[in-house]
């Protein structure tokens, strides 16, 4: 695994071409180990054969779990711990009472849902607020789109496919340091 | 061009002949005299009377205990063993009285019951508003004998209102998705305008049980203001008699159906004109643009009022103000359900080859919104009376929990835990079986919704759910896929000169 550290840099300057690229790429069966984009290109993850993401399964298990706390809590403060008589409203049962807790049960299960997913996707995509940024190279982050595929035994002949493909750039990279 | 199957055809014809049977069969068999309602009444209190046993043994424990107290009091002799045998013996003789008396005890709880609930409209209907004892039991047994004549008009009356509101809930969405200029939808506009074909004769049909109930028969009203006697004693109605009364009821339906089935009439015609106009003439989809607009706005205020007076009247002493939205709600979750299943079942059958599963997805995700949007407006309304407890208003849901209690929660699983759950997840909407499970769900649940907002007020605790009820949905039903089809034959089903028709075919989500 000599070569392991090498990555090929390819630069396109259009989504088009890139998407087009990426097909050909797969098709001749290199690996594609990442690819930088100003904006999300529409297509791209299928194109890449990414699997889909699980955050919406992520997010409904944490709504649940909020629902769950909402309901434990105000049972127990307003029903076990001190079931006072407040305004005539039956504190008896939760259920009797229910309708009362119902927004709060809501805004606790979007609260849940929202913040852990949110949270979930930071450390699932690594991002924290002083983390130094893996931009090979600034312009992706304006208008130009950079694929990085491994460089193989036979460095010219990916060379050639990828200019084939309308790569403006393409450059072999040493990753080690 | 679509043809109606005979299959089809002979199918819903079925469903209206045995829908008219069981019609017919509610008509004949609601109308007793007040003897008979009186047995059947004594008969069901004897059936309860088993349940009201402990509750008098109670009575007459505490009673033995009196006695008890009187023996030691006395003081002659000890007389435990003699207590024992006295509360054996009293307790078997009261109970053997009170299995008789219990019937007549419940009997005069209920009534007494049912008035304070039902807002003092047996009361009202009689004038009878301080007599009690004897002239009670009877006016009780007049009050079950109306709520039973009114069963087989509200049955109907819920089932042509819950047809007709799909086909208005279906227009409406039509309406919004040409003035949004919705790119995903024009390949379906054509199922839309088959199913809004069925809104001129259900809404006349709606606004005629509504009068028939009245003018047919006696005492058996839809809407109790309806009925001068019940107006003559109840200043409350009297009050709204300027707003409630049958001449302005019947021009103000008018205006509403007017209203709407000219914009069908013409958003129809524009439609078909747009197919038939060359390349690049788009002046028929601007029409149809402005009047959509225009139409929105119409319906918004025309929507609102039609639920006051449809269904809202049926209760004139309650009020409430998101009803129309809640109404709205649900005509709007059941005209999108609709439109999903006849979709499906036209693409299951080959005829609408550009339908792809992201439309069905797209259908689905407005079931789902919408069954949520529904679900909020109820809880809105509901929680709001519930929390502030005014008596003049929460006698509505007391009358609805106490005796539609399964209905009346069971439908909120039905239109909101269901389809939140059913079609939450993003793979399963695309499934034309799983969109159209959660549809037939999703209507019965809306029908349930229809029908407790209109029986309590009408046939009480007297309700069931029987022939007369599926007769009713039988019958509409039948009439509603009779139209809707034969409607779908006479244009084609892809709409060609709609100038968003190429995105709807490419769509894809």
């Amino acid at each position: 695994m000599e070569d392991s550290s090498k990555v090929i840099h390819a630069i396109y300057t259009d989504d088009d071409l890139l998407m087009a690229a990426v097909k050909k790429v797969r098709a001749e069966r290199y690996h594609i180990e990442e690819i930088y984009t100003p904006f999300p290109v529409h297509g791209l993850d299928k194109a890449m054969g990414l699997a889909p993401t699980r955050l919406a399964i992520t997010s409904f298990i944490y709504g649940t779990i909020g629902l769950i706390v909402s309901v434990v809590m105000m049972n127990y403060i307003m029903i076990e711990d001190w079931p006072q008589d407040i305004g005539g409203k039956p504190s008896f049962s939760y259920i009797e009472n229910m309708p009362a807790f119902v927004p709060i049960m809501f805004e606790l299960t979007v609260f849940f849902a929202a913040h852990l997913m949110v949270i979930t996707f930071y450390l699932r995509s690594k991002i924290w607020p002083f983390k130094k940024a893996e931009n090979p190279d600034t312009r992706t982050t304006d208008d130009h789109f950079l694929m990085e595929i491994s460089a193989g035994q036979n460095v010219d002949a990916q060379f050639d496919m990828l200019r084939n493909t309308g790569a403006v750039e393409v450059t072999l990279i040493d990753k080690a340091h | 061009m679509y043809t109606i199957s005979n299959r089809l055809k002979t199918f819903s014809i079925i469903l209206i002949v045995l829908g008219i049977l069981g019609v017919a069969y509610g008509f004949m068999t609601s109308h007793k005299s007040l003897e008979e309602v009186k047995t059947m009444l004594a008969e069901d209190h004897s059936v309860h009377g088993a349940d009201f046993v402990p509750l008098t043994q109670e009575h007459v424990v505490r009673g033995v205990e009196n006695d008890d107290d009187n023996f030691h009091r006395s003081g002659a002799y000890d007389a435990t063993a003699d207590v024992d045998d006295m509360d054996l013996e009293t307790e078997g003789m009261i109970m053997d009285s009170t299995a008789m008396e219990s019937s007549e005890v419940h009997s005069d709880n209920e009534s007494s019951g049912t008035d304070v609930q039902e807002h003092s409209q047996t009361e009202d209907a009689h004038g009878m508003v301080g007599e009690h004892g004897e002239g009670n039991q009877d006016t009780h047994a007049v009050h079950v004998q109306e709520q039973l004549a009114k069963r087989p008009w509200s049955a109907l009356y819920v089932a042509a209102f819950f047809f007709m509101m799909i086909a208005l809930g279906a227009l409406a969405f039509y309406a919004i998705n040409i003035a949004a200029q919705a790119g995903w939808s024009p390949l379906l506009m054509r199922v839309m305008e088959g199913i809004t074909a069925y809104l001129l004769p259900g809404a006349i049909i709606v606004v005629v049980i509504a009068l028939g109930s009245h003018y047919i028969g006696h005492h058996n009203e839809i809407f109790i203001w309806m009925n001068p006697e019940v107006v003559a004693d109840d200043e409350l109605i009297q009050n709204k008699s300027s707003y409630l009364n049958i001449p302005w009821f019947v021009i103000r339906a008018a205006i509403f159906i007017g209203g709407w089935c000219t914009y069908r009439y013409f958003a129809r015609k524009f439609s078909i004109a747009q197919d038939n106009a060359e390349a690049g003439d788009i002046r028929n989809f601007k029409k149809s643009f402005r009047i959509a607009a225009g139409f929105l706005v119409f319906f918004i205020y025309t929507e609102s009022i039609m639920s006051w007076d449809w269904i809202m009247s049926v209760d004139p002493h309650w009020f409430s103000t998101l009803f129309g939205w809640y109404v709205l709600a649900s005509m709007l979750v059941s005209g999108i359900t609709v439109i999903a299943m006849v979709t499906i079942y036209l693409k299951s059958k080959g005829l609408l080859p550009m339908v792809n599963d992201s439309h069905i997805h797209d259908l689905a995700k407005f079931m789902f919104g919408f069954s949520i949007f529904w679900a909020y407006l109820w809880f809105s309304q509901f929680m709001l009376i519930w929390y502030a407890n005014i008596p003049e208003e929460v006698v509505y849901f007391i009358t609805r929990i106490e005796d539609y209690n399964l209905l009346f929660f069971g439908m909120l699983v039905l239109n909101f835990v269901f389809p939140f759950l059913i079609l939450m997840n993003s793979e399963y909407k695309r499934i034309p079986w799983f969109v159209v499970m959660s549809g037939v769900l999703i209507l019965v649940g809306h029908y349930i919704d229809v029908f407790v907002m209109i029986m309590p007020a009408t046939v009480g605790d007297q309700w069931f759910i029987g022939i007369p009820e599926i007769g009713s949905v039988l019958l509409f039903g039948g009439l509603f896929m009779l139209v809707v089809f034969t409607s779908l034959t006479k244009a084609p089903l892809t709409p060609k000169g709609n100038p968003f028709i190429k995105e709807s075919e490419h769509f894809h989500y």
